[in-house]
């Protein structure tokens, strides 16, 4: 592969005085796992709010598959191939599991105004198609027999994975999932690392945050360490374990919170 | 290991639509003038709330300006054919480009705003409009009203009988309506209510948010703007006092009665609120023999409170289902028409 | 009249009806600063007050113990709203809220209809209301009523949020609500605070007004739409701005009305909101912040 998939260069963001991202530069190859971790608050959700287009950036630019995408907006970058999840769940509490999907697979499909209002030729047949590739999506994670079920009433690990499935269901080339495992029991946690595996094999990238390091080691090719909006390290997981100024900022923080 | 077909997502058979269509057209034979009248006036603001519902009820936007739209249609079909002695089609598309031209201009500015400021903003929109109904004297009559509206004329078939325009009237909502559904059981549904329920993961999934607000906006601007003008030329005399403020929160109050995330709500909306209000008028003067002006807004106030409070999904829910009953359907395990516990509330995600 | 008189004339009646935007564009800022939601009612609360005091004083009450019972009223309205109608609400969404305030707003329109029908009332003046000559421009005393009290109460809130108590508590609660219960205070009970309150301060506006313009059952809406304008103007969180907003509406409005034509007063003011939402959704003195996901 000559180049990266999505490539950050120098990214910034200051909320009024508080930078919260600073300078970060890193990269993911085509078909990689990279993790990004950090103590909360180090920037990791607002890095990806910038590579998602939810936030512009103050400064830096983000490329994905060759091209600048800096300050697009979220629902083009979606087009382009990236898509998410949200730490703080954003589930479509309106709608029924399987159209949570379906409203995933929307970028791939054409139906407008007009042609849905009066039901032309064509609308069926892309109606079936969103259905069979959100089933299929629903299926992967695990969740297909809660296809008709409200969103709402879903317990928090299945929304998660309900989000996972959504964010795949346009066959993005990226996704990036913002702590995951969150919430979810270890159980949870290993299905959720072997979907993501699977859908690695199947050509799909990601970018992820994670606090629980035993997964982080576990599945990703390569970590980008954040500390204070910085990027402190970079590196395989090995290297990362035995880097001392990522040992510090997390030992730091564990003080930190001893202190309390 | 899975079964289950589209088909089984939505609700689209119409048994009971052809039932209801039947007694549609019963109705009228066994109702006095009176009652006939006051279903017209049902089937008017009837259209210009399904097109709201579809807006606020669906894509979670607020509009306390849509008298406004209603109001174009009115004057641009009562210019169009009382003036210039042009077809009743003219006027309709004419008003039609003119709200569709109008809400343009306004929603791309203000469907960027936050819930708060949204409302505000079409309030404010509405009263601008208002003012140039009331100003623009050589246009519009001012406050003294434009008189003479000829009866609608279609392509030579005049609706100039009660029992005729109560046909034309209703045909259109029901055409609407369904247009209206086929939209929300799509993609473009999806897309709309994806935005209700999180703009930023609708965003973020690829659904141009900004685009599909818009659109919406246009399209309940357009569904006011014709029943403005089918109005107009049903009462021939208008005024801008038709189209105040208040005339918008009214139309915001059937949605919420009928219950937003439906797409029967605002006409079940427009059928209690226009009943309850003949009601009140006869029962309200017994007790206060004196009382003048528009005293029921009292009582849609405080039902506006207690829906949105013990009942914020509105009467369509329950309906539906004495409906499903009556009309003998077995209720499937998808057979839902609104979007399934739709989030309980008008518009907006929860922050 | 020459020209420099007239323009007195119309700073005058600016400052005048400028001071009643105030009052009530406070009334937004503080209910909106503890709740979050804008309170659709607020201007109809201006309307009960100066229907209220009117009715006193026509009853042969003393102005001054009429003026305070109306208010108490008031406020006692202001409080059984919060609880009957915000408080059951306060977990739904912004727009259902909203909503809610609005239909509050109407009832009481309604319930103004009812017991007072729809002709403009009037109040009397507070005091001998004989013209004063300042400048070759005409001042009424009720205008300097209506300022001054405006002022007074303004000041009043300042020092209601900033030096006693509960409006400490208030106050605190916007910020950080634990540290407030920590002091003992229920946030539960701040959005009944500061809603009374400013229902309160609706209530003055209106009857400061009543001797001016008269009033009506709709009254309400305009007055309340125009405060909306000024609190929006200074970002809905800001009071001096907003208080500096509601001036600039009062004698925007004045100039249009004494230079042009009254027919597009209201219509200028909400071309300046739109203008303002639009290029400025945070406010004219306020900083950009966004939601967090
Ligand atoms: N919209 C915003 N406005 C102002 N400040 C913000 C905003 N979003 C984030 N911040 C600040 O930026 C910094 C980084 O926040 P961010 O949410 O990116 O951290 P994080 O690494 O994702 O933390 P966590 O592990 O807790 O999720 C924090 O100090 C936060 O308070
Ligand atoms: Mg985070």
């Amino acid at each position: 592969m000559s180049k990266p998939l999505l490539e950050v260069k120098g990214l910034t963001k200051a909320f009024g005085g508080v930078i919260a991202v600073s300078e970060v530069d890193f990269h993911l190859n085509e078909g990689e796992i990279v993790a990004v971790i950090g103590p909360n608050g180090a920037g990791k959700t607002t890095l990806f709010n910038m590579i998602t287009g939810v936030l512009p950036p103050t400064s830096g630019q983000v490329f994905f598959d060759g091209k600048e995408v800096t300050g697009n907006q979220p629902y083009q970058i979606a087009k382009a191939g990236i898509t998410r999840t949200f730490q703080n769940l954003q589930v479509f509490e309106n709608m029924s599991v399987i159209e949570n999907v379906m409203t995933g697979v929307h970028c791939r499909l054409k139906t407008g105004f007009l042609q849905a209002g009066l039901r032309l030729m064509g609308v069926k047949r892309e109606e079936q198609q969103a259905f069979d590739v959100a089933m299929s999506c629903l299926e992967k994670v695990g969740i297909a027999d809660l296809a008709f079920e409200a969103a709402e009433v879903l317990p928090y690990g299945n929304q998660r994975l309900l989000e996972i499935a959504r964010a795949s269901a346009s066959s993005p080339k990226l996704i990036l999932l913002d702590e995951p495992m969150a919430g979810l029991n270890p159980q949870e946690s290993r299905q959720l690392v072997d979907i993501i595996k699977k859908k690695r094999e199947e050509g799909m990238s990601f970018l992820f945050v994670e606090h629980d390091m035993e997964t982080v080691m576990g599945i990703s090719d390569r970590i980008v360490v954040i500390d204070y909006g910085k990027k402190i390290a970079e590196g395989t997981p090995a290297e990362i374990y035995e880097n001392e100024k990522v040992i510090a900022a997390y030992l730091g923080t564990e003080e930190e919170e001893e202190a309390i | 290991m899975n079964h289950s077909k589209v088909s089984e997502l939505y609700n689209r058979h119409y048994g009971g639509l052809f039932l209801f269509i039947a007694a549609l057209v019963i109705v009228p034979f066994v109702a006095n003038s009176f009652l006939l009248s006051v279903l017209i006036l049902v089937g008017l603001y009837g259209i210009v709330t399904t097109g709201l519902t579809m807006l606020m009820g669906y894509a979670g936007q607020i509009s306390l300006g849509h008298a406004a739209f209603y109001g174009i249609g009115a004057y641009a079909s009562a210019v169009m054919t009382g003036t210039y002695g042009m077809p009743g089609i003219v006027g309709i598309l004419v008003g039609v480009a003119f709200a569709g031209t109008v809400a343009v201009l306004i929603g791309i500015p203000t469907l960027k705003l936050k819930e708060n400021y949204l409302a505000l903003a079409t309030l404010g929109f509405g009263i601008i409009i208002f003012t140039f109904f009331k100003e623009l004297k050589e246009i519009t009559g001012g406050l003294n009203g434009f008189f003479g509206i000829p009866s609608f004329n279609l392509f030579g078939f005049a609706f100039d009988t009660d029992l005729k325009f109560y046909f034309l009237i209703w045909a259109l909502l029901i055409v609407g309506i369904l247009f209206s559904k086929n939209i929300i059981d799509s993609r473009v549904g999806r897309a709309l209510r994806s935005i209700h329920g999180s703009d930023v993961a609708a965003n973020s999934i690829g659904v141009n948010i900004q685009q599909y607000k818009l659109k919406v906006f246009v399209l309940s601007a357009v569904y006011a703007s014709v029943a403005g003008s089918l109005y107009a030329h049903y009462v021939t005399f208008i005024n801008p006092n038709l189209f105040t403020a208040m005339e918008s929160i009214t139309f915001l109050i059937m949605v919420v009665i009928g219950g937003s995330a439906n797409i029967w709500g605002g006409m079940i909306g427009a059928i209690v609120y226009v009943l309850l209000n003949e009601l009140l008028k006869e029962v309200v003067p017994m007790f206060f023999p004196n009382v003048g002006g528009e005293f029921q807004i009292v009582f849609f106030g405080i039902l506006l409170v207690a829906i949105l409070i013990y009942m914020p999904q509105g009467l369509a829910p329950t309906l539906g289902k004495v409906w499903r009953r009556l009309a003998g359907r077995k209720n499937k395990k998808a057979a839902v028409t609104g979007p399934p516990n739709a989030d309980a509330t008008v518009g907006g995600s929860k922050s | 009249m020459e020209l420099t008189s007239q323009f007195i004339q119309l700073i005058f009646s600016g400052l005048t009806i400028g001071s009643i935007y105030a009052l009530v564009a406070i009334g937004f800022v503080i209910t909106y600063n503890i709740t979050g939601v804008l309170n659709f009612a607020q201007g109809d609360f201006a309307m009960l007050g100066a229907m209220l005091a009117i009715t006193f004083v026509s009853m042969d009450m003393p102005m001054g113990l009429g003026i305070i019972l109306s208010i108490g009223i008031v406020v006692l309205v202001g409080g059984i709203f919060e609880r009957t109608a915000i408080y059951p609400a306060r977990n739904a969404s912004l727009p259902t809220l909203i909503i809610i305030t609005l239909g509050v707003a109407i009832a009481i329109r309604g319930f103004a209809i009812l017991i007072w029908g729809t002709q403009p009332r009037s109040l009397p003046p507070f005091t001998e209301n004989n013209p004063i000559n300042v400048l070759n421009a005409v001042l009424l005393p009720q205008s300097i009523w209506a300022v001054g009290i405006s002022l007074v109460s303004l000041i009043a809130m300042h020092y209601f949020f900033n030096k006693t108590f509960i409006g400490k508590a208030v106050t605190a609660c916007v910020v950080n609500r634990s540290a407030a219960r920590l002091m003992g205070i229920k946030p539960e009970w701040m959005s009944f605070i500061s809603i009374a309150v400013s229902a309160g301060l609706g209530a003055i506006a209106g009857i400061i007004i009543a001797p001016i313009s008269g009033a009506t059952y709709e009254m309400g809406l305009m007055i309340g739409m125009k405060a909306f304008v000024a609190a929006v103007i200074g970002g809905l969180t800001n009071a001096p701005a907003a208080i500096i907003g509601a001036f600039m509406i009062g004698i925007l409005e004045s100039f249009t009305e004494g230079l042009w034509t009254s027919g597009y007063k209201d219509a200028i003011s909400f071309a300046l909101l739109l203008i303002v939402l639009f290029f400025m959704p945070n406010g004219l003195f306020a900083k950009a912040s966004g939601k967090r996901v």
